[in-house]
């Protein structure tokens, strides 16, 4: 829920249920934050796999990660919040034990 | 009544930029535009105007302080022509689609090229579908009431627009005339101080300028569309309250011996004047010659365009641009789409004229009414692609 222009608590619209007259003047966008909304998931053809037999739990992924798409779990390892993750591959490039493989969407 | 001076029509145009006591100017100077710039500097300068002034290093920064600065709710002027819209072009129709009242006056001149310095509509056409709110003044007068008028009309909330004043260059600039200034009662009485529908403000945060998606963008562009048609009664409810305050009436199309005409001429600018002059001759000759001035070129006044023309058999457009391998002028283009379904349309005879400054006198104008009078009597059909380059040498 959110303040709308008219002061009316009002649930958030995605892009694709906006009509034409929802669309605040010049398109401003008067809700803050609310790329959090965003799934550039969607973006994404492969995708991170964390093989735990071989990580070490250094986080160089998570530091690496230019969407902050990477977090630990409880366990203390670290994975991908895929509502995010587009996919890019920079972990599994950077990881120092090669734990980590880019697995296509498709399979 | 205000006081009535002779001025140079830049220099008052200053003045009323001044007693619409903006906050930002930004522009870089351009041939034809100066005069009215440079005046702003010196009131800046003097103290005379408590604004800032911010000399940009081109006219694409220039549009693009002015986006800032209304963005933040300050009241801002720019002013330009030809290669300096050109060049400011990107941001021009950023201003529009983010709804920020930039008032802007045109100094029209021919966009290169060849180079030229001189007046045409050639710069303003290129813009023609850029979203803002374009009108066209006749003359000083008319560019000092306009000035006023834009700030009115395009902070109103409403509205929230830009709003470009075309006044062409040196025709008009560059030339003394009587100009009768608004009192600051008058002023204060029109024009309430801008009240942003949008503010970048922290208390408040919003993002302006956002990334538009395949699946938003339509409605986006629907949405300006009907802001820009939406805009029309506020337009007219100001040029109301303006004929009330200072007497001087302004309609979207206004008419000139209308009144038992077959042929009119269609006007826009400064030829308005001559071909009025034209016309008076005529008539007196006995000949049933009207006038039609188009002054609000977007949004564009359909139904007053067809009751105007109503019972014209000839409609003689004069433009100053060209649609290179195109139906001829721009003007006449949207004078055909207007009037395509009327019953009884008349012909349209377009002539293409003044480029880059080259006189058009009262003369020529009767000469381009003979030329359409001999047309009609040859009884063939003046197709949409004939149009006359008007004095142009073999």
């Amino acid at each position: 829920l959110f303040l709308n222009r008219k002061g009316v608590l009002a649930v958030p619209k995605s892009e694709e249920e906006l009509g034409w007259k929802d669309i605040e003047p010049g398109c401003a966008v008067s809700e803050p934050g609310n790329a959090a909304q965003y799934r550039t998931g969607d973006w994404r053809s492969i995708r991170p796999v964390w093989d735990h037999a071989k990580c070490i739990k250094c986080g160089v992924c998570y530091i690496f990660c230019p969407d902050a798409a990477i977090h630990k779990n409880e366990e203390g390892y670290f994975e991908a919040d895929l509502y995010y993750c587009k996919g890019c591959g920079i972990c599994a490039h950077e990881c120092i034990t090669g734990c980590i493989k880019m697995v296509e969407e498709a399979e | 009544m205000g006081k009535r001076v002779g001025i140079e029509n830049s220099i008052a145009a200053a003045d009323a930029i001044k007693m619409a006591n903006v906050d930002v100017v930004a522009a870089y100077p351009i041939t034809p535009q100066t005069h009215i710039v440079e005046h702003l500097a010196e009131l800046v300068a003097d103290g005379e105007l408590d604004a800032e002034f911010i000399p940009v290093e081109s006219e694409h920064s220039a549009m693009s302080v002015c986006c800032g600065s209304v963005a933040v709710g300050a009241r801002t002027f720019t002013c330009t022509s030809a290669q300096g819209l050109a060049l400011m072009n990107e941001i021009v129709f950023i201003a529009a689609s983010l709804r920020l009242p930039i008032i802007m006056i045109l100094a029209n001149r021919s966009l290169s090229g060849p180079l030229s310095i001189w007046n045409d509509h050639t710069d303003v056409m290129s813009v023609r579908d850029c979203g803002w709110i374009q009108v066209f003044a006749d003359n000083g007068q008319e560019l000092f009431d306009h000035i006023l008028f834009a700030y009115r009309v395009g902070e109103d909330p409403n509205v929230s627009l830009p709003v470009m004043v075309n006044i062409d260059g040196f025709i008009v600039t560059h030339v003394i005339e009587a100009v009768e200034y608004w009192e600051e009662e008058q002023v204060k009485k029109y024009l309430p101080p801008f009240k942003p529908v949008n503010i970048l403000h922290p208390d408040k945060p919003i993002t302006m300028g956002a990334f538009g998606m395949p699946g938003i963008f339509s409605e986006a562009k629907k949405a300006q569309d009907e802001a820009l048609i939406a805009s029309k009664p506020h337009i007219m409810k100001a040029w109301d309250e303006m004929a009330q305050i200072v007497g001087r009436r302004y309609e979207p199309v206004e008419t000139y011996q209308l009144e038992g005409a077959e042929t009119a001429f269609l006007t826009m600018g400064s030829f308005s004047e001559t071909a009025s002059i034209a016309i008076d001759t005529l008539r007196e000759q006995g000949k049933p010659v009207g006038q039609i001035k188009l002054r609000l070129w977007r949004p564009f006044p359909f139904d007053e365009i067809r009751e105007a023309a109503k019972s014209i058999k000839k409609l003689i457009v004069i433009d100053r641009a060209i649609s290179y391998g195109g139906p001829g002028g721009p003007v006449a283009s949207e004078i055909r789409a207007a009037l395509y379904r009327e019953k009884n349309m008349p012909a349209i005879a377009n002539f293409l004229c003044g480029f880059a400054g080259r006189d058009v006198t009262a003369n020529d104008f009767i000469k381009m009414y003979e030329k359409t009078e001999e047309l009609a009597r040859s009884k063939k059909p003046i197709r949409e692609e004939d149009y006359i380059f008007y004095g142009v040498r073999e």
